[in-house]
């Protein structure tokens, strides 16, 4: 129990993020009116604190009892600004996609603010949340399931202007899905389809489409390319790059693989087990990782060099991944790390940039959560 | 029909360096694909390039549009529509095919054949089987048809609802269907039926939705929790659409399928449903004519004089086919895959 307890306090562990400056709106005119006002580039447009989703576990058919709770996401602090690509790396289960359905709203979060342009998006109801909702879309994981099966793309794309009728006047919106086909790079005369008569990646694109169609400011990827084939991950990779040069959008990629994020990504955040374990741009990230776990996932990428392989060390992780309803005490990676000591047990390491760096300009002088982060690059050791 | 398609320039793209550091490097293509219409399309070696026919003149379709006009050159749709409305017809009119009088009976011809004028034969009663049948046609589908919507409707109305917002609601709701499948339908029949004086069929109809719909509100809920779990209504919602939006144009049209076979497999047991009722004496009383009454008045004399039995089951069983029937081609024409 008295773990659980030291678990639970350490929820406020990321004292280094900037404060939120919050834009104070009583009336749903206000909040709207804050939604609605354009940010500079390279200005934070989401600022993400102290996330928390606990799902409960119960226990009961009729009179449910709750006897735990899985910790999905578990205190993730984190700022997207406006124009960059931040993407999200960490492996199966460690919370990512429930991130993403956090910040669509589409889970209700069990503690913590998201602000969108300083309007706490976790209270807001009714029409300002349709406006904030107007300016995150999403894009899929799986093209097959993403697109009804039963609705033409024409049907699908044009949805959002059913649902936002301000958007595109009625006359107009046939016209403007055509347009956002033809953005994507397909076909307009597709538009009285159904996607079962479109390949994965074609599908994507219908997806892509419908993501666009409202003009939003920042689009959630959930593992957009990893159900597709490599050659066609680069159409649909690049084919998101241009837009968000054409369409000034701030993209937020989760994947798990981790040359496809380093590709389009600005800032890299590395999780596990509910926790952010490292964050930095790019280079940072994957050439002076500092956080023994990213240093275990960047080891495990391929090397197409076959010599460079052969002289690289690689880190092996033992055991599994805890399960979350139940995560160690302390540090969440101390179980698997070959650092690990008595220290890494009993206190939560807080994402900082940590003491020995800290004077220091190096790349390594960023956030990690790790009390005994040291830099080690283990992608171009030989 | 499916035409293949092509991811255009796929191939020639691939993802070179997918480690040195993370290094990939993508194919300068920008993403863009130039617009190529399929390749191998309805024409097979037809012209390259966009078809001016096809273009962005062509009228909006929808999966209502697409599915009325796959169903009106469905051969299927249309024998079953056409014996379906034979059948309204005669209910309404039964007078039109059949002259005489139901009720006018001649125990001295009882349980003849087939002679001039009485195509049928006559039953154990001595009446015209034919003008039987015809006249029967009126109480049973009325039974079938009336006891198969109010089950339908009730049914999915409940057994979506639970399903798509589950909860409390659900709990209750699924407690109440098991409680109701412990009914016995003959026992529950016989002391619900016993205790109503109305000699109409609406005694009859309300007892069949009262006990049926359960079966279909377990299937509509399942179907139902199925579907809302598929990203496009995640996707909806992301869009900010209502729950009724969510409802109406996502989940309805794709949960819909069982439960359209299952109810109209079930509009045929709800007629012989009502025959059971009728010979166990708590269904319908003569004068009423129905076929579920002559079915079970012909069977102890089946070995002597078929006749009196076959007619009446054939004409049920005409009818449960035609219903049947109707029902795939509906579910069908709003599979597009199946077009």
């Amino acid at each position: 129990m008295a773990e659980l307890k030291k678990n639970e306090a350490a929820v406020d562990a990321t004292p280094n993020v900037m404060p939120v400056e919050t834009v104070d709106a009583s009336t749903t005119q206000e909040a709207v009116a804050a939604i609605e006002a354009p940010v500079e580039r390279g200005e934070p447009i989401l600022q993400v604190r102290n996330l928390v989703k606990h799902f409960p576990l119960t226990q009961g058919i009729l009179f449910k009892k709750q006897i735990g709770a899985v910790k999905a996401v578990d205190g993730i602090s984190f700022d997207l600004y406006q124009g960059e690509t931040l993407g999200i790396v960490g492996e199966s289960g460690c919370g990512k996609s429930t991130v993403a359905k956090l910040l669509m709203t589409l889970e209700t979060a069990t503690a913590g603010e998201v602000f969108f342009k300083g309007q706490d998006i976790t209270k807001l109801s009714g029409r300002a949340l349709k406006a904030v909702r107007r300016n995150i879309q999403m894009v899929f994981q799986d093209p097959y399931t993403s697109l009804n099966p039963r609705m033409t793309v024409g049907d699908i794309i044009g949805e959002p202007f059913d649902i936002h009728p301000e958007v595109a006047p009625k006359g107009d919106r046939r016209r403007k899905v055509q347009e956002l086909l033809d953005v994507v790079g397909l076909n307009p005369e597709y538009i009285n389809r159904y996607p079962h008569q479109f390949s994965g990646g074609q599908r994507q694109r219908i997806g892509i489409a419908r993501g666009l169609a409202l003009q939003p400011e920042i689009i959630i990827c959930d593992e957009p390319v990893s159900a597709l084939d490599v050659s066609v991950q680069a159409q649909v990779i690049n084919l998101m790059e241009k837009l968000q040069d054409e369409f000034n959008l701030s993209y937020l990629f989760i994947a798990h693989d981790l040359s496809i994020v380093r590709h389009i990504s600005d800032r890299v955040g590395v999780m596990y087990l509910g926790k952010m374990a490292e964050i930095g741009t790019d280079t940072q990230i994957y050439d002076h990782p500092t956080h023994p776990y990213t240093q275990a996932l960047l080891s495990a990428v391929p090397v197409p060099d076959p010599e460079a392989r052969e002289g690289r060390e690689r880190i092996i992780l033992t055991g599994d991944v805890p399960s979350p309803a139940n995560p160690p005490s302390g540090c969440r990676f101390r179980t698997r790390c070959w650092k690990a000591q008595d220290k890494c047990a009993e206190e939560v390491p807080l994402l900082a940039v940590p003491e020995r760096f800290k004077s220091s300009d190096t790349p390594a002088a960023h956030e990690s959560a790790c009390h005994f982060a040291e830099e080690k690059d283990v992608v171009h050791a030989a | 029909m499916p035409e293949p398609f092509y991811e255009p320039d796929a191939a020639v793209e691939a993802v070179a360096a997918a480690g040195a550091g993370g290094a990939t490097d993508f194919a300068v293509d920008g993403g863009r694909t130039p617009r190529k219409t399929p390749e191998g399309g309805p024409q097979g070696t037809g012209p390259v390039g966009p078809d001016p026919s096809a273009a962005s003149g062509e009228r909006a379709r929808s999966l209502w549009s697409d599915a009325w006009r796959d169903l009106r050159g469905n051969p299927v749709f249309i024998v079953s529509g056409l014996v379906i409305a034979f059948l309204v017809v005669i209910s309404v009119w039964p007078s039109l095919i059949a002259s005489g009088n139901p009720l006018q009976c001649d125990l001295a011809r009882a349980q003849q054949g087939s002679q001039p004028g009485h195509p049928f034969g006559f039953n154990g009663q001595g009446c015209d089987v034919y003008t039987r049948t015809v006249y029967g046609a009126r109480t049973s589908v009325t039974v079938g048809v009336c006891a198969t919507l109010g089950v339908a409707l009730l049914g999915s109305v409940l057994g979506g609802l639970a399903g798509f917002f589950g909860g409390a609601w659900d709990a209750l709701l699924s407690r109440v269907t098991d409680v109701f499948f412990g009914i016995p339908v003959v026992l529950g029949g016989l002391v619900f039926l016993s205790v109503v004086t109305s000699t109409t069929v609406w005694p009859v109809i309300g007892f069949i939705v009262l006990l049926g719909w359960p079966q279909i509100a377990r299937i509509a809920r399942g179907s139902v929790i199925t579907v809302k779990q598929n990203d496009y209504v995640q996707a909806a919602r992301a869009l900010g659409a209502s729950n009724a939006r969510m409802l109406l144009r996502h989940v309805t049209p794709n949960a819909v399928a069982p439960v359209i076979v299952v109810a109209t497999i079930a509009l045929g047991t709800y007629i012989s449903l009502e025959a059971t009722l009728s010979y166990l004496g708590v269904g319908l009383k003569p004068p009423t004519v129905s076929w579920g009454i002559d079915l079970s008045a012909a069977s102890p004399y089946v070995r002597n004089a078929p006749h009196m039995l076959l007619w009446p089951a054939g004409a049920l069983a005409v009818t449960v086919l035609a219903f049947i029937m109707l029902g795939d081609a509906v579910r069908d024409a709003l599979d597009p895959k199946l077009r």
